[in-house]
């Protein structure tokens, strides 16, 4: 299924689909390792429109629900409710 | 001489390998971005003596930063590049490698953090890494100066191989390639710092986390800062300085040109260190017996907090907040080091991608953030008063953080884009690091401060005696005594503002006000206008054109700020009251005005894709 970041919850995997906007955008994100093809991992979610913090391999991201809204992303798994976790 | 330039990404240990290898001192601290501009060292190996630059991080040689250019630009006049390697996060930081390897400039690869690497079960075949980039692969750990040798004796061997340009997308698939052949990673479980570092961005735990680390942020410098002065007040400055200036005054007749810059006025016959107002008096007991103190202790909590990892993970806590300021998070690091010092704040705003940003960021934190100098002062002056009235001074400066950010990302064209930053891992602050931090602020501060300091003292020593201010407390009396409710001679307390504010704060001592004056006095002071030091910077970083419009604001809300103040407290509202309201009112204003950035930003993406 696929969602923008913003609408995955915490512990939630998936693979980046698409960053919809110019190429600035793309860019800025590819640099920081945003993009297409990668696999992210949800941390956390600030409420009321907060920015989101992801894994990626093996650092850390947080961005802001602007950029966050305009990541697509194929929904993989949901940590959270699979056994043994 | 040759030219090296460090390359690399943000918070890679670029600094780190740079003070190593010539031993010069540079702030190094745990969080992208430190470095703004590029600092020369000077490296002799025996055969040849290069000069080294550390140019600031980057993602990309396709800067989108002010900060990212100057990097960019110092891999043109390079004759050898560093290319620093965070080896934890091998891809991200080979796409600037391969940028590099484009260019016609001889490489050599220090690959860093390689026992953090190992901790995290990144397995990296060097042998291999090297033979497909093509140019030496050099393992370190710059921080214990681990292979930093084998660094310098392999700049001969460096190559340039200039390989043909690629598209975006063809290098990070160039980059994928190598990072599949020479990566292994193993999973492995989660350590106590991992753990806590989730903790920190989490919602539920992160706020209570991030309002501790505050709380007691504050409580140390405060607590620990006046207990110090207090200590050195009653041991130092009453049990054995006094009685030599005591000394000398006599010698020098008790008044006199003379006497009266070095030593001051004498308060009933004695030398009051905080009114006196003469160079050896108030001059060096602002500077020793308060501001140092005070400064000293929050170095020690923000070297700390700089170190550990944590402020990346407060610019997430905070970034809804300041995004409807027209800032995001990350705006955080200028403001915190705003409390320091004003200037290292106003370097820092360059990494932010907008001028909009840069202006908003640097003009509130110019009229809301007083220095720790200042600050200093204020509680010492304000807290006689009683903690409401501190209080009201604090909550004065948010109020006015808070509805200038709201009225200026309304008013200003365009929007703040939203953050994207990388959260370093937290690491163990190393108390030599820390130590070394301390002491280069500590005297940094004794050196830049001293000449103004004891220059602004004799400043108002020359003005007084001439009758300047007299003539100045006339001229601004309406403004002053009539919207501000303060005697003429504050006048002074302004003009010299501009040199230093710690001692214009001391010199609202001697004028006798009463505690609504003294809180209006304060934040006048705070907000009017930034000290020359800040200004100078600031007119650099600005220009002069929006330097202009940024001081037209600063005077605006010194004097509306001062003068609603000067109608409320104690008047209409309690100080206690009076400061709570403000918070709240601020608070408030935040939440119903403060989607601006956030619906433009939206609607550009929507364009653009």
């Amino acid at each position: 299924m696929e969602k923008s970041l913003v609408e995955m919850k915490p512990g939630q995997v998936g693979v980046i689909t698409a960053l919809k906007g110019g190429p600035g955008f793309t860019d800025k994100l590819g640099q920081i390792g945003l993009r297409q093809g990668k696999t992210v991992k949800i941390i956390s979610a600030m409420f009321n429109r907060g920015p989101v913090a992801v894994c990626i391999d093996n650092f850390q991201v947080a961005v802001g629900y602007g950029k966050a809204s305009r990541i697509m992303v194929e929904v993989q798994s949901n940590e959270e409710n699979s056994p043994g976790r | 001489m040759k030219k090296i330039v460090l390359v690399g990404n943000p918070n890679v240990g670029k600094s780190v390998v740079f003070s190593q290898l010539t031993g010069s001192k540079v702030m190094i601290s745990n969080y992208a971005g430190t470095t703004v501009e590029f600092t020369r060292g000077q490296l002799s190996t025996n055969d040849e003596r290069y000069e080294i630059l550390d140019a600031p991080g980057t993602y990309s040689l396709k800067p989108s930063s002010k900060v990212e250019e100057v990097a960019a630009s110092l891999v043109d006049q390079a004759d050898l590049v560093i290319n620093v390697v965070d080896a934890t996060n091998l891809e991200r930081n080979l796409y600037l490698t391969a940028e590099v390897l484009e260019r016609n400039v001889p490489v050599i690869i220090a690959l860093n953090m390689i026992d953090e690497a190992k901790h995290k079960g990144v397995k990296i075949d060097l042998e291999k890494l090297e033979q497909l980039l093509g140019v030496p692969v050099i393992p370190t750990v710059a921080i214990s100066g681990e292979g930093l040798r084998d660094l310098v004796e392999a700049i001969p061997k460096a190559r340039s191989i200039a390989l043909p340009k690629k598209e975006t997308a063809e290098r990070w698939s160039f980059v994928g390639c190598i990072v599949e052949e020479v990566q292994v990673i193993v999973h492995r479980h989660h350590s106590w710092l991992e753990s806590l570092q989730d903790a920190s961005l989490k919602p539920l735990t992160g706020i209570p986390i991030a309002a501790l680390v505050l709380y007691l942020a504050f409580q140390m410098v405060i607590g620990v800062g006046e207990y110090i002065a207090g200590f050195l007040e009653t041991y130092f400055f009453s049990a054995l300085y006094e009685p030599v200036l005591t000394r000398l005054s006599e010698l020098l007749g008790g008044s006199g040109f003379l006497h009266n810059i070095l030593i001051g006025r004498l308060i009933d016959d004695a030398i009051a260190f905080e009114e006196s107002m003469g160079v050896l008096t108030t001059g060096v007991f602002v500077e020793f017996g308060v501001v140092l103190p005070f400064l000293t202790v929050f170095y020690l909590v923000l070297g700390f907090l700089e170190d550990s990892g944590y402020l990346p993970r407060l610019a997430v806590m905070l970034d809804r907040g300041m995004h409807s300021l027209g800032l995001h998070g990350y705006s955080i690091i200028p403001m915190v080091l705003g409390f320091g010092c004003n200037v290292p704040a106003a370097l820092s705003a360059r990494n932010l991608e907008s001028r909009r940003e840069r202006f908003i960021a640097c003009t509130l934190m110019a009229v809301a953030i007083p220095c720790m100098a200042q600050l200093a002062m204020i509680v010492g002056l304000v807290g006689r008063f009683g903690g409401a009235y501190l209080a009201v001074v604090f909550s004065s400066l948010f109020f006015i953080w808070i509805v200038l950010g709201l009225i200026m990302d309304r008013v200003m064209p365009g929007y703040t884009p939203s953050m994207v930053v990388e959260i370093p891992p937290y690491r163990i602050p190393s108390l030599k690091a820390q130590a070394k931090k301390l002491g280069m602020r500590v005297k940094g501060l004794i050196v830049h401060a001293t000449p103004y300091i004891l220059g602004g003292i004799l400043v108002v020593n020359i003005l007084y005696t001439i009758g300047v201010i007299d003539f100045l407390g006339i001229l601004f009396a309406p403004v002053i005594q009539g919207l501000l409710g303060l005697p003429g001679e504050a006048v002074s307390t302004l003009l010299i503002g501009f040199l230093r504010k710690d001692v214009a704060v001391a010199m609202l001592i001697p004028l006798g006000l009463d505690a609504r004056q003294v809180v209006v006095g304060a934040v006048v002071l705070a907000a009017y206008f930034p000290c020359a030091a800040t200004f100078t910077v600031l007119i650099k970083e600005m220009g002069v054109k929006d330097m202009f419009k940024s001081a037209l604001i600063m005077i605006t809300t010194a004097i509306t700020a001062g003068f609603v103040l000067n109608m409320l407290l104690d008047r209409i509202v309690p100080a206690a009251w009076l400061a709570v309201g403000l918070v709240g009112l601020a608070l408030i204003l935040a939440v119903v005005f403060g989607s601006n950035s956030d619906r433009r930003e939206l609607e550009d993406l929507e364009k653009a894709s």
